[in-house]
C-alpha cells in the first residue's frame, strides 16, 4: 500500500553554491534541428513548437537549418555593436554606482541579443514594452548615450526630469515604451496598443517584454486572453534568464512544462527561442512580425537565455546559485556567438572587434564624462519644479499651492 | 431638450462621443452586444459597429490594461467596469499605470481613459454591488474622480471626462440611473420626469470637471456632498427646516475648493456627507481642507455624516445608509452654536 498521507511539494533548483553546475538535464535541441512553419500556418498544426528550440548557430558558428536568415553581413555588424555596446555600457555605469555616483544600476549582460535583434528585426514605428533588461534595444536604435547617462544620473538634462528610478527609461522616439519597476504591468499595454494599430487599420505592431518570473502575474494571463480574442497584433516575449533574483525558474512553473507552452490555452503560437542566439532571435520575430502584419494576430515567444550577472546592484547571486552557473550555461555568450559567425562567414576579424569595442567604449567613456560635467546624483538635478509638472496635463491648484509652499 | 433618466443621458453622451471622434471606443463586460447589465451601451453596438462597442473577457486588470495600450497609441478609450466593487482586480493598472503614465514618462507617453462604474448602495445589492470607494481613487495622485447626481450633469460631466487628456474614474449612482431618491426609501418610486435637471440637450455639451454646482442656497451652513447624496441632503435639509446651503462637488478630483470655501466663510458652518464609510473616507479630506481655509469663519464643529465603518450590509441596508433623519439630527447639532 503506498503512503497515503500528503506531502507538500516544493520546487528546487538542481545546483545551489558550492555545488558543481550542470545543465545536461535540459536536452536542449541542437541548432538546424526545430521545424519552421510556415508564416500563416494553423496554430492548431503547430502545437510542437513550444518543446522545440528555435536555434541558428552550430557549435562552429555557422547558421545552420530552415531558421537561418537571409541577413546582410552589415545588419550583422550593427548587431554585434549593439550588443558589444551595451556590456561596455553596463560595465562602466555599474561602476559608476559602486563609485556612488547613483543610487542603482542593473545589467544586461548574457541578455544582449534579445533587444538588439528585436529592435533591428521591427519596423521603426513599431513599439516595444520593454522590461529593465533590453538596453540593447536602444543601442540598436542609436539611443544617445548622453541621455541614458543622464538620466541615470538623475541629473539636470535628465530626459525623465528626476522622476525615475536609473535605468527605467521612456523613448517613445525609438520604439520604447516607458518602464516602470512593477513587473508586468505593462504586457496588457502591449496588447491594448496592438489593437488601437489594428483598430486605425494602421501596420504597426507592438512588442512586449516579461520576464520568466512574471508570467505567474495576472497581467500575464489576461494580455494572453486579450491577445488570443481580439487577435491582437503583437509578439508577446518571455524573457527566460532561468532566475527571478533568488528564485529560479521553477518556482514560476518552469519545471512543469516549457513558457512557450502557455501559448497552447490561449489559441496562440508559442515558438522556444535560443536567447543567445542573434540570428535565431531575428528570424524568429520576423517571422512573428510577419504572421502579425498579415492579421493572423500574437505570437508567443519564449526567449531561453540566461542572466549572467546579479539581479541589480543591490543583488548578490552567490548567495544562492553557484558563482560558475554562467559559465555552464549550455548556449554560451550571445556576443561571441555573433563574433563568432562573422569571422566564421569571412566578414570580421579579431582585429576589427578589438577596434570596434575600444571605439565604443571611449564613446561609453566619453559619454559618462559629458553626463558627469553636468553632474552625478546628487550633484545636479531638474529644476524641482519638474516634481509638480505632468501629474496631470494641467497642475491643479494644490500642485500649484504645494509648489509656492516649497517657494518655487 | 429631451427628458432623459441618468442611463439615457450617458447613453447619449457615449451616442455623441461615438460620432464626433472615431478615436472613441466602449468596451467591458456585456456592453456590446447586450448593452450593459444597466443598459447605458445600450445600442451603441448596433448603431456604431463590433468595433466601437464591443464585449470583453471578464478581467478588469485586463480591460484596464488594454485601455491603457489604446490610450497611449492615441485612442480615447471608455471602459466601463460593471460594478465599482469589481475594479479591485485593476487597481494596480490604474495606480501604478495610468495615473502614473504621463508623470514617469516625462510626458512622452499617457493614458486619456475614462472608466465608467456603476457605483453606491439603496438598491439591495449587499456588499458587492453597493460600495462607494470614491476616497481610495481620491488617494491616488493622477487620477480624477467624477460623481454625477442628474441626467444633465452626467451628460455633459462624462463628456468631459472622454475629452480629458488624464485618466477619469467615472462612477455612476446607480440608485440615480431611473430616478432622483432622497433616502425616503419607504415612499413610492420617483422617475426623472418632470425634474428639471433631467431636461437633457440631445447634442454635445460639456459641463465642466472641477466646478461644483450650488443647488440650494442658505445661510447659516454649507452642505458638501456628492452622487445620490445630493438629494438625500436635500430631503435632510426639508426634514431640519435650517437654511443650509447645498453643494453638489459634482468631482471630488479635480476639487472646487473655491466654491467650498466661499460657501462655509458665508455660513461658518459645515455637514460633509456621503455615502462611503466614514474613517478615511473623503469627508475627512474635506473636513481638513474647511478647517485649514476656514477655521476663523467656523462657529462651530466641523459634521460628517457618512456609512458606518462596516462592510455595506445587505439586511441592513437602510440602517447603514445615510438617510435625511440623520442629516437633518446633523444639521441640529452644528446650529446648537
Amino acid at each position: 500500500m503506498p503512503d497515503p498521507r500528503l506531502e507538500l511539494y516544493i520546487p528546487e533548483p538542481r545546483h545551489r553554491p558550492g555545488d558543481r553546475p550542470s545543465f545536461e538535464h535540459l536536452a536542449l535541441p541542437v541548432a538546424g534541428e526545430t521545424r519552421r512553419p510556415d508564416v500563416l500556418e494553423e496554430e492548431s498544426a503547430m502545437r510542437d513548437m513550444p518543446f522545440g528550440l528555435v536555434r541558428v548557430l552550430d557549435e562552429a558558428g555557422q547558421a545552420v537549418g530552415p531558421w537561418a536568415p537571409d541577413i546582410a553581413p552589415d545588419l550583422l555588424r550593427e548587431g554585434l555593436r549593439a550588443m558589444l555596446l551595451t556590456r561596455l555600457f553596463d560595465d562602466r555605469l555599474f561602476r559608476a554606482h559602486r563609485q556612488g555616483k547613483t543610487s542603482f544600476y542593473m545589467k544586461s549582460l548574457g541578455e544582449e541579443a534579445i533587444g538588439a535583434a528585436q529592435a533591428m528585426a521591427l519596423s521603426a514605428g513599431d513599439m516595444c514594452f520593454p522590461t529593465y533588461r533590453v538596453l540593447s534595444w536602444l543601442m540598436a536604435r542609436r539611443y544617445p548615450l548622453i541621455d541614458l547617462v543622464n538620466q541615470i544620473f538623475s541629473n539636470e538634462k535628465d530626459p525623465l526630469k528626476g522622476r525615475q528610478l536609473p535605468i527605467l527609461y521612456s523613448a517613445r522616439d525609438y520604439g520604447f515604451y516607458s518602464l516602470s519597476g512593477n513587473l508586468g504591468s505593462r504586457f496588457g499595454h502591449a496588447v491594448g496598443w496592438a489593437m488601437a494599430s489594428a483598430y486605425r487599420n494602421d501596420d504597426k505592431i507592438a512588442l512586449a517584454y516579461i520576464g520568466e518570473g512574471s508570467t505567474a502575474e495576472g497581467n500575464f494571463h489576461e494580455g494572453l486572453t486579450f491577445a488570443g480574442v481580439y487577435h491582437a497584433p503583437c509578439i508577446l516575449c518571455i524573457t527566460n534568464n532561468q532566475w527571478a533574483i533568488s528564485s529560479f525558474s521553477g518556482i514560476a512553473g518552469g519545471n512543469e512544462t516549457t513558457f512557450a507552452a502557455k501559448a497552447i490555452g490561449h489559441g496562440l503560437p508559442g515558438l522556444r527561442v535560443d536567447g543567445n542566439d542573434f540570428l535565431a532571435i531575428w528570424a524568429a520575430t520576423r517571422w512573428a512580425a510577419e504572421r502579425a502584419r498579415a492579421n493572423r494576430g500574437a505570437t508567443l515567444i519564449e526567449l531561453f537565455t540566461y542572466r549572467a550577472a546579479g539581479h541589480s546592484t543591490s543583488d548578490d547571486p552567490t548567495k544562492y546559485r553557484p558563482s560558475d552557473e554562467a559559465e555552464a550555461w549550455p548556449l554560451g555568450d550571445p556576443i561571441d556567438r555573433l563574433k563568432q559567425h562573422l569571422i566564421a562567414i569571412g566578414e570580421w576579424d579579431e582585429e576589427r572587434h578589438a577596434a570596434l569595442a575600444e571605439g565604443l567604449d571611449n564613446e561609453v567613456r566619453a559619454a559618462v564624462k559629458e553626463a558627469e560635467a553636468v553632474g552625478t546624483l546628487g550633484k545636479s538635478k531638474p529644476s524641482v519644479r519638474e516634481m509638480f509638472e505632468d501629474v496631470f496635463e494641467t497642475p491643479d491648484w494644490r500642485l500649484i499651492e504645494q509648489r509656492r509652499e516649497l517657494g518655487i | 431638450m429631451t427628458v432623459m433618466n441618468m442611463i439615457q443621458a450617458l447613453n447619449s453622451a457615449l451616442d455623441v462621443m461615438l460620432e464626433r471622434d472615431p478615436d472613441t471606443l466602449i468596451f467591458g463586460e456585456d456592453a456590446g452586444y447586450f448593452g450593459g447589465v444597466f443598459r447605458v451601451t445600450d445600442g451603441l453596438q448596433k448603431k456604431h459597429g463590433l468595433k466601437r462597442c464591443f464585449d470583453t473577457p471578464i478581467a478588469e486588470g485586463g480591460i484596464i490594461a488594454t485601455a491603457i495600450g489604446m490610450g497611449a497609441y492615441g485612442l480615447r478609450p471608455i471602459a466601463e467596469i460593471q460594478f465599482v466593487d469589481y475594479i479591485l482586480p485593476a487597481f494596480d493598472q490604474l495606480v501604478s499605470e495610468a495615473a502614473r503614465l504621463r508623470y514617469r514618462s516625462g510626458g512622452e507617453f499617457h493614458a486619456p481613459i475614462t472608466v465608467r462604474a456603476p457605483y453606491g448602495g439603496g438598491i439591495f445589492g449587499g456588499q458587492t454591488h453597493s460600495q462607494s470607494p470614491e476616497a481610495i481613487f481620491a488617494h491616488v495622485t493622477g487620477l480624477k474622480t467624477v460623481i454625477p447626481s442628474n441626467p444633465h450633469d452626467a451628460k455633459g460631466l462624462l463628456i468631459a471626462s472622454i475629452e480629458d487628456n488624464d485618466p477619469v474614474i467615472f462612477l455612476e449612482p446607480k440608485r440615480l440611473y431611473n430616478g432622483p431618491f432622497d433616502g425616503r426609501h419607504g415612499e413610492k418610486l420617483k422617475t426623472w420626469a418632470g425634474d428639471p435637471l433631467a431636461e437633457v440637450p440631445e447634442g454635445y455639451y460639456t459641463v465642466p470637471l472641477g466646478k461644483a454646482s450650488v443647488v440650494r442656497e442658505g445661510a447659516d451652513v454649507t452642505i458638501l456632498a456628492y452622487g445620490t447624496m445630493v438629494h438625500v441632503a436635500r430631503a435632510g435639509i426639508e426634514d431640519s427646516g435650517i437654511d443650509a446651503e447645498l453643494i453638489d462637488l459634482r468631482s471630488i478630483v479635480p476639487l472646487d475648493i473655491e466654491t467650498i470655501t466661499a460657501s462655509v466663510a458665508k455660513t461658518g458652518r459645515c455637514v460633509i456627507v456621503h455615502e462611503a464609510s466614514r474613517f478615511g473616507g473623503f469627508g475627512g479630506e474635506l473636513s481638513a481642507l474647511v478647517q485649514e481655509r476656514c477655521f476663523w469663519a467656523l462657529k462651530s464643529p466641523i459634521e460628517r455624516v457618512a456609512g458606518w465603518d462596516t462592510p455595506y450590509p445587505h439586511a441592513f441596508e437602510w440602517d447603514y445608509f445615510p438617510g435625511p433623519g440623520r442629516i437633518a439630527a446633523a444639521l441640529a447639532r452644528v446650529m446648537e452654536n
